[in-house]
């Protein structure tokens, strides 16, 4: 299996007024998730009115951008350029639809300790992927 | 209010196509209503219910009706994805046992083999969906997100690629008889893990077919339904559940049916054990066998040991499945395969199947639908079905 190269062209997220504040601050590289000031739940992806709870005291925190590999798959066929998709387990206990860049997709394991990165979509924004810590 | 017993699916048509470039959808939908009532017996003018999902064209039940020429009194374009047939069965026996409804009409059509359709492509539903932002950037398309499932499944629970191509084996063994099936050769558990690995674990033969066609079912009341001349298939009981990312509690070892399946079940009266067939969707391998294991017909963490060994041939095993070959080697039309898995039933019940793969005395049959995407958020739609 060879590296995975790094020139994949990355989609444009659509943000929107709820979202926005999610993608500022990936361009400051920082990973943030939902918490909700009633029920004390973190939650992902972020949004205004608490999934838990349905309070509306929900906030912003960031993560800590570490975490571990959840499940994962190599696409090896009908893309122009491999990739892995990926659901990472953030250490502040939620889990998010990711990529998995700049390592051998043969070498990953369940489990497996990752950090996040930011990565430019094709129109510039940065999205957060994980590389192995 | 329970369905059970409240109405009868009536009639039941597959396209024979499986590649219809020079068809419109419309017009596939049409042919399925008329094949449809033609099996029934029932003429367009009986129809007073029109279902229809995101399949459909233009404005779902408006410009279908329309096109259609009906006149009803009740329509209903519920769409959770490829289950949404199964779904529509179930809300046409409620609206019939509420007095909306006589004959319902539901139909499916699609031509996605036509318009180059591939499981590799990444899943778009719009950039309205609150979750496209977080999931667009990465590629999730259909074949990966399945993939993640059966990674998971195999860290968890020890499942096997060979388990999982036991399920292909089955399938195409049942397929074989199937003059209508885009894939008729019999394939060997070594055939499927050799074949080309899409999108890990999955190879291509772990994958469905891409098909062009259609279907419909007609859903009628019980004094209808003993006026016609066909045999009777009664629906006993159903079972509805989305599911999705909880807020990002994540468990992908675990589907909808896990809660579908025991609420039809229940409404049933009956047992996974006295099952006789199964229709259980089928857009991958790893779907059939998340499915068996939360519809309780082995227990979770043992579907890859269950579909072993060919039990879920007809004739050979403990659970004949997806007789027609299934979304694995058959139809799997419109990227929907909830109508076929209707369909294939119906026709067990009716001792309708191939000689081949026709269940003996078959009384009591179950079809399974998925719909969406069981890597990210999906509907769940079981329906228990019997030979009166
Ligand atoms: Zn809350």
């Amino acid at each position: 299996m060879t590296e995975q190269p790094a020139v994949r062209e990355i989609p444009e997220p659509p943000v929107n007024p709820e979202n926005r504040p999610y993608f500022e601050a990936c361009a400051q590289g920082r990973l943030l998730i939902g918490r909700c000031n009633d029920c004390g739940q973190h939650h992902f992806y972020p949004r205004v009115i608490c999934p838990s709870c349905f309070s509306n005291r929900t906030e912003w925190i960031p993560s800590e951008g570490t975490g571990t590999i959840y499940t994962y798959s190599t696409m090896h066929r009908g893309t122009p350029v491999p990739y892995t998709v990926a659901y990472v387990t953030l250490d502040e206990g939620v889990t998010m639809l990711t990529n998995l860049v700049d390592c051998d997709p043969a070498r990953l394991a369940i489990g497996q300790r990752v950090r996040v990165v930011f990565a430019k979509t094709v129109a510039g924004t940065s999205v957060p992927m994980f590389t192995p810590a | 209010m329970s369905i059970r017993g409240r109405a009868y699916i009536v009639g039941a048509f597959e396209h024979p196509t499986r590649k219809a470039p020079e068809h419109s959808v419309a017009q596939l939908h049409a042919e399925c209503a008329r094949g449809a009532l033609l099996d029934a017996g029932l003429d367009r003018r009986d129809v007073d219910g029109y279902f229809c999902a995101g399949d459909a064209p233009g404005l779902g039940p408006l410009s279908m009706v329309d096109y259609l020429g009906l006149r009803v009194r009740h329509v209903d374009s519920t769409d959770t994805g490829g289950s949404s047939y199964l779904v529509h069965v179930a809300h046409a026996a409620q609206a019939i046992a509420a007095g909306h409804c006589n004959v319902a009409l539901v139909t499916l059509a699609g031509r996605p083999r036509s318009e180059g359709s591939a499981g590799t492509q990444p899943r778009n539903y719009g950039a309205g969906a609150p979750d496209a932002a977080f999931e667009l950037p990465y590629g999730i398309a259909t074949v990966n997100g399945y993939g993640m499932v059966a990674m998971r499944h195999m860290h968890e629970f020890g499942t096997t690629s060979e388990q999982l191509a036991w399920i292909k084996v089955a399938a195409s063994h049942h397929a074989q008889h199937n003059p209508h099936a885009m894939l008729r050769d019999v394939v060997t558990v070594e055939d499927v893990v050799a074949s080309p690995l899409i999108a890990d674990p999955l190879h291509r033969l772990d994958c469905c077919v891409v098909s062009d066609g259609g279907g419909a079912v007609i859903v009628a009341r019980p004094e209808i339904a003993r006026s016609l001349g066909r045999p009777r298939v009664r629906i006993l009981g159903s079972g509805e559940a989305p599911k999705g990312q909880d807020g990002g509690r994540v468990d992908l070892t675990v589907s909808g049916a896990a809660w579908s399946g025991p609420a039809a079940f229940e409404e049933a009266g009956v047992k996974p054990a006295d099952i006789q067939y199964a229709s259980i969707y089928d857009s991958f391998t790893i779907t059939v066998l998340m499915q068996i294991e939360d519809l309780g017909f082995c227990a979770k963490g043992e579907g890859g040991r269950f579909v072993a060994d060919g039990n879920l041939i007809s004739g050979v095993g403990r659970l004949p499945f997806n007789t027609d070959g299934g979304g694995l080697c058959n139809n799997h039309p419109a990227n929907r395969g909830g109508m076929t898995k209707i369909i294939e039933a119906v026709r067990q019940l009716r001792g309708e199947a191939h000689p081949a793969v026709q269940v003996p005395g078959c009384t009591l049959a179950l079809a399974q639908g998925t719909g969406g995407q069981l890597g990210s958020r999906h509907g769940s739609a079981t329906l228990i079905l019997e030979r009166e």
